[in-house]
């Protein structure tokens, strides 16, 4: 699996999949017990390709009795970046995330959404060609989420790779280029979002249906029963008319047929299923 | 600057952000404060005659009271550093506040060493600043000057920092909780190890003095401590013990000898053994 520059890349998996462990290990900041990674073309865990690298933990802490200045000008000592560039890296970093009004204030007065913009800000220091965002955006309300969307795409615009890792799933499917679902530590799908969501779900609201009724239904592709409502997960919307005509001869009475495309919710819990057969 | 002096700048602004360095000032000062007012006290002490008590006498009980006075300095730092070592990396781990830092160009080598240096400029700062205030309140309160103020503030400050680098030790792998009280306990474990050294030495059994001998080579607090004493003994004093034979050595308030060379030079092992020992220890962790 490889990440091109410039791209905004998701990875997907349920709780204890492996995401966050994937990213500590190509930070290096876990040992693999096999496989191999590199990171801009280095191996893992090599010290100079970090000097290329943000990251924003899932588990985002930073020193509450310094300054998100303070705060800043250490990463940029860590980086390390030239100390004539610091000024203007963290004057731009901390207006990019909306915290130049707070600046000079400690971080322990901080609420948890704007520290992790101040996590954010500090991955973002000396303009990384990689950045790793785990879960950026789980502390943030629906503005700092739309900012954060707007910031990923402004780091792709200028070439750099992002690593993303989130639960919110309709906001990977809005920013990321391709993805990839882990399980179990296992990459079960992977690629564009046009090769993932190919299919259409069909909803549609039914009475007279018992149970061998629907299982007529089962050439149909997969169908999540909700009773009165079933859904037809993958099915092309030049089915719908067989679809209607199979319902009606297994003797039900169709009141409602929606097809849409399938999200990536639809597609993610799709996949976590088969894999689980 | 490097990441080593960075972190170990970091670890000194902390503990002066968080007023740990404020606090220990005015406590030290309040101590320095109350002990020269009880020092001058024994210049104007009378005996059952009716006359203050002549210079030697005055010295003598200065010597033994600076000791005890000590003592209570050496706790201090013994037990502030294995509360603020304990918790230095582990905190940092369980809160994720070094995994940002990690992913930086920094080896974890770097953040041992920078953290164990910080807070050893802190622990040789206190040691040299209270021993100098101290010696100084006495001084002007009796006229009494222990013979080896240097070595006093080394051997003191060698025992804090042992029991910073036992406390950093705990820290890579338990909570700060239970590596601050193991380290305490086997600070007082160390002492008692030496007391009973001591009973060994007056009873010459051999085999309970190499209780006082092994607790030393492990934990090397209580023999440090006893460097500071004899650093504090006028000759007068030394001489009456040495005369005592076995009975004046053992005394965990006394010190006949000062601690051999071939000790030191095993404390300075230990202390390569500790510092190394973290290092192998927080590489292997995960985080």
């Amino acid at each position: 699996m490889t990440v091109p520059r410039g791209e905004v890349f998701g990875f997907l998996g349920p709780n204890g999949a492996g995401k966050t462990t994937s990213v500590k290990l190509l930070l290096g900041l876990l040992k693999p017990t096999s496989g191999q990674a590199s990171l801009l073309g280095r191996p893992i865990g090599d010290l100079q390709t970090r000097r290329k690298i943000g990251y924003l933990p899932e588990l985002f802490r930073y020193q509450g009795w310094l300054s998100a200045r303070e705060v800043l000008a250490l990463h940029c000592e860590l980086a390390p970046l030239p100390r004539t560039s610091w000024n203007d890296e963290i004057t731009s970093a901390l207006d990019t995330v909306g915290l130049t009004d707070r600046a000079g204030d400690r971080v322990s007065t901080f609420s948890k959404g704007m520290q992790q913009r101040l996590g954010l800000a500090a991955a973002l220091l000396g303009e990384p060609e990689l950045v790793f965002l785990d879960e950026p955006t789980s502390a943030l309300d629906p503005v700092g989420r739309h900012d954060v969307r707007e910031i990923i795409r402004g780091l792709a615009s200028r070439g750099t790779a992002v690593f993303l890792n989130s639960h919110l799933l309709s906001e990977v499917e809005q920013v990321c280029d391709r993805v990839a679902v882990v399980d179990h530590g296992r990459v079960i799908a992977s690629g564009t979002m046009d090769d993932l969501l190919s299919g259409t779900a069909v909803k549609v609201r039914v009475t007279g249906l018992d149970g061998p009724g629907k299982a007529k239904l089962a050439e149909f592709g997969k169908i999540d029963d909700e009773g009165d409502q079933l859904t037809f997960t993958n099915l092309k919307p030049d089915r719908v008319p067989d679809l209607v005509a199979a319902i009606i001869g297994a003797g039900g009475k169709v009141f409602e047929v929606s097809p849409r495309h399938q999200t990536l919710e639809d597609r993610f819990l799709q996949l976590l299923e088969e894999e689980e057969k | 600057m490097p990441p080593t002096l960075v972190i170990a700048r970091l670890t000194v602004q902390e503990t002066s952000r968080r007023r740990l360095i404020l606090a220990l000032i005015i406590l030290t000062l309040i101590v320095v404060g109350f002990s020269a007012w009880g020092f001058h006290k024994i210049t104007t002490v009378t005996n059952s005659s009716g006359n203050v008590l002549p210079p030697e006498q005055v010295a003598l009980i200065t010597s033994q009271l600076l000791i005890v006075v000590t003592f209570m300095y050496s706790g201090v730092l013994a037990l502030s550093a294995a509360v603020v070592a304990g918790p230095l990396i582990s905190s940092e781990v369980e809160s994720g506040l070094l995994l940002s830092m990690l992913a930086r160009p920094v080896r974890r080598s770097e953040v041992v060493i920078g953290k164990w240096l910080g807070l050893a400029v802190l622990v040789a700062i206190y040691a040299a600043g209270s021993a100098f205030l101290e010696i100084a309140a006495v001084d002007w309160a009796t006229g009494y000057v222990p013979p080896h103020p240097i070595e006093l503030v080394l051997y003191v400050g060698a025992e804090g920092l042992a029991l910073l680098s036992l406390g950093l030790l705990l820290s890579t792998r338990l909570s700060g909780i239970t590596g601050g009280v193991i380290a305490l306990v086997a600070w007082l474990m160390g002492w008692i190890g030496g007391v009973v050294g001591d009973v060994g030495t007056g009873l010459q059994n051999q085999a309970v003095e190499n209780v006082g001998v092994f607790s030393h080579l492990i934990l090397p607090t209580d023999l440090l401590w006893r460097g500071a004493i004899y650093a504090m003994e006028p000759d007068a004093f030394l001489a009456t013990l040495r005369a005592a034979g076995t009975v004046g050595r053992a005394n965990p308030f006394a010190a006949v000898d000062p601690p051999p060379l071939p000790f030191l030079a095993w404390v300075v092992v230990w202390f390569g053994l500790m510092l190394g020992l973290s290092i192998w220890s927080f590489r292997t962790r995960e985080i």
